[in-house]
């Protein structure tokens, strides 16, 4: 056809051909929006955290010298590990069921753990809320039972069991992905081998499936150091986790300097973190066991 | 020589009575079957024949619906895979993706509490009678398939088990690399004195590796011999067609005189003995008892001929080979030691054998050609 032949040089060179030579093209509109929605607020952070109000560390000498801070960070980390922990028992066995589930059934785990995701977090939080409040259902229940009332919300166990529901799928899709790859005969061979069912699981699924735990892991923790909503609805003055400092800071006493410290001190304890990890996520040998 | 363990000497199978039902599909129908202690016995037939359900039962992995298996007279129905000591080499190789060829090979003795010397003196023994002393600290992923395979048939063998099973462990590779194991499994056959059972599709594997095979079609062993047994007298269609290349003869068929004859392209075709049993039969014909030739009048006396057109012929310097395909469309094939003349495809010829070469069977409907 001859009018494709009358292409402007220029669309062409930006054609297939041009996209396969300079494959750089495909990233390129996600560049122009991270430089956007990330980049420029970053450096701005970072830029204020050091002249805001006045040029120097003294933003950083008010974060070390003040031990709620210190106390609220520690916190933030203990709170994040904790809900990795229960994450991680929680999802495994969810994980493998979904792994050796039939089509039908996993769809319907999959959803099972997809649906809360796309409610937002705000509601879920406040369906928490409905449920651990000191009246709520669970209360209900324990002083129908005849017991006195457990302390649920605005403690760190309620920011804790909130967390782990709303963080759960980051942890559940890792593991399936690594799980769906485990070949299940390879328990069958340690059997013949000489090995109780039990043994051969912790010998040979577990290790195998390890790299989805770290996985799932190192996001829901980093996810968990930054969570601002759960905690401030379901915890209380002793649960105020870090970034709940921040909002105060920002919002109400517009201080960004001092709001924009406490975020580069929780990026680069984050960075410290994954520098930590990754170690733990790489694998020497290939998962297939190179069978077929 | 490896100390915490007297030689193993192969254990006797006895499989009686054994079924396997899946819902209502019969996977395996009421099979028996007596192995020796210390034979190489092959598991032959078709894909979805029963051969894995019957070793997976066997291993413990499966229990059976209905019958009894024993080892050495113990019936072993209750006793869970792990305590079984039977070596397993799966088609897939199954090796531990985390754990290097050593750690492979250490994990049943592991699993036994062998002490640490014994241990790694029998890892080394081991992997020494594969050839693979000098692949200890790689990880399967960084062997080929055939080095894996004998991985995985060095971790099966290391605890000396009295039987040893393996599910078309040769399947994945390649034909050369597939005849230079199947050497080295004889060859530690023999070395260990344990009992194999070895299962696999390719007759011809089974004929070379067994002291007998037993052949399954649906569910049921058909038929169990010696690879020479099989050839020459096999019991079935099924089994004389699957095992080796055969020619089927069908046609109108009489007694006469206290033997078979058939009446093929209106000429009659001669058994040795009467067909056992009422319902069609077929003549199946090996190629080597059968000769070509050019003029009927070169046929050997006494002999059954048909004449039709060579529709093949391949010299292949040891002896030729004959297609020869006869009014109706069948097809004979013969191999015989050299002629004086190759004939040529589209010629005219005789094809002869000898009645007692006539190998009569009950038609059970296999196909004709496989
Ligand atoms: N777990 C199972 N559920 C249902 N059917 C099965 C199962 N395992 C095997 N079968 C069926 O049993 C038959 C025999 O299978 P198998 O013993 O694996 O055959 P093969 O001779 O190829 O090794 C096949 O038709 C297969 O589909
Ligand atoms: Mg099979």
């Amino acid at each position: 056809m001859s009018n494709s032949n009358t292409k402007p040089d220029g669309a062409a060179r930006l054609g297939w051909a041009g996209v396969r030579r300079h494959p750089l093209l495909l990233v390129l509109p996600a560049l122009v929006l991270l430089i956007l929605i990330m980049a420029v607020p970053l450096i701005t952070i970072i830029a204020r955290s050091f002249i805001d109000p006045v040029p120097g560390l003294g933003n950083y000498s008010w974060f070390f010298s003040h031990k709620l801070n210190l106390i609220v960070l520690w916190r933030t980390f203990v709170i994040s590990f904790w809900v990795t922990i229960s994450c991680v028992l929680v999802a495994y066995p969810y994980a493998f069921a979904m792994s050796v589930a039939g089509p039908r059934l996993r769809l319907i785990l999959v959803l099972c753990v997809l649906v809360p995701f796309w409610v937002s977090g705000v509601v879920r939080t406040l369906a928490w809320v409905i449920i651990l409040q000191d009246t709520g259902v669970i209360n209900q229940f324990v002083i129908w039972l005849g017991f006195d009332k457990l302390s649920l919300i605005r403690t760190q166990l309620g920011v804790t069991i909130g967390m782990t529901q709303v963080l759960l799928p980051f942890m559940v899709m890792p593991l399936f992905a690594v799980m769906r790859g485990i070949d299940l005969r390879l328990i069958e061979a340690a059997k013949s081998l000489g090995s109780h069912p039990v043994k051969a699981f912790f010998q040979v699924y577990l290790p195998l499936s390890l790299p989805g735990v770290f996985a799932g892991a190192t996001i829901v923790f980093i996810l968990a150091l930054g969570f601002y909503i759960t905690p401030l609805l379901l915890g209380g003055p002793s649960s105020t986790m870090l970034s709940t400092l921040v909002q105060q800071q920002v919002m109400s006493l517009l201080n960004w300097g001092r709001g924009g410290a406490m975020g580069v001190i929780l990026l680069v304890a984050t960075f410290g973190f994954l520098a930590l990890a990754s170690p733990f996520m790489r694998r020497k040998y290939d998962i297939s066991g190179g069978s077929k | 020589m490896k100390d915490f363990a007297t030689k193993a000497k192969g254990a006797a199978i006895d499989i009686k009575g054994v079924s396997k039902h899946y819902g209502r599909f019969k996977a395996l129908d009421d099979v028996d079957l007596q192995i020796q202690p210390g034979e190489f016995m092959s598991f032959l037939g078709p894909s979805g024949s029963g051969k894995t359900t019957t070793l997976n039962l066997i291993a413990g992995f499966t229990d059976l619906t209905r019958g009894e298996i024993r080892l050495d007279e113990r019936s072993i129905g209750n006793t869970p895979a792990h305590k079984r000591n039977i070596g397993v080499v799966f088609q897939h190789y199954a090796l531990f993706p985390h754990m290097t060829v050593a750690k492979n090979v250490a994990y049943p003795l592991q699993q036994r509490r062998v002490p640490k010397p014994a241990r790694e003196a029998a890892v080394r023994e081991t992997l020494a009678k594969v050839q693979l002393q000098d692949f200890a600290h790689r990880y399967p992923s960084e062997l080929s398939g055939g080095q894996q395979q004998r991985v995985a048939l060095a971790r099966a063998m290391v605890f000396d088990p009295s039987v040893l099973l393996m599910d078309e462990p040769l399947g994945a590779l390649d034909k050369k690399l597939r005849e230079f194991l199947q050497l080295e499994i004889k060859r530690i056959h023999r070395e260990l004195g344990s009992t194999f059972v070895y299962v696999t599709h390719d007759q011809e594997e089974a004929l070379v590796l067994s002291d007998r095979i037993a052949v399954f079609n649906k569910g049921k062993i058909e038929q169990v011999g010696t690879g020479m047994e099989l050839y020459t007298k096999p019991r079935t269609l099924f089994v004389g067609q699957f095992i080796g290349e055969s020619s089927v003869l069908r046609g109108a068929h009489v007694e006469d005189g206290g033997a078979a004859v058939f009446t093929i392209n209106g000429t009659p075709v001669r058994a040795a003995r009467p067909a056992a049993g009422e319902g069609a039969h077929v003549i199946l014909l090996r190629p080597e008892t059968v000769s070509v030739h050019g003029a009927a009048s070169d046929a050997p006396e006494g002999a059954n001929r048909l004449t039709g057109t060579v529709t093949e012929a391949l010299y292949l310097g040891s002896g030729v080979k004959y297609e020869v395909t006869i009014p109706g469309g069948t097809v004979i094939s013969a191999r015989m030691a050299n002629a004086e003349r190759l004939l040529t495809i589209g010629e005219e010829a005789t094809v002869a054998w000898q009645p007692q070469d006539s190998i009569l069977l009950a038609d059970d409907g296999s196909a004709a050609q496989m």
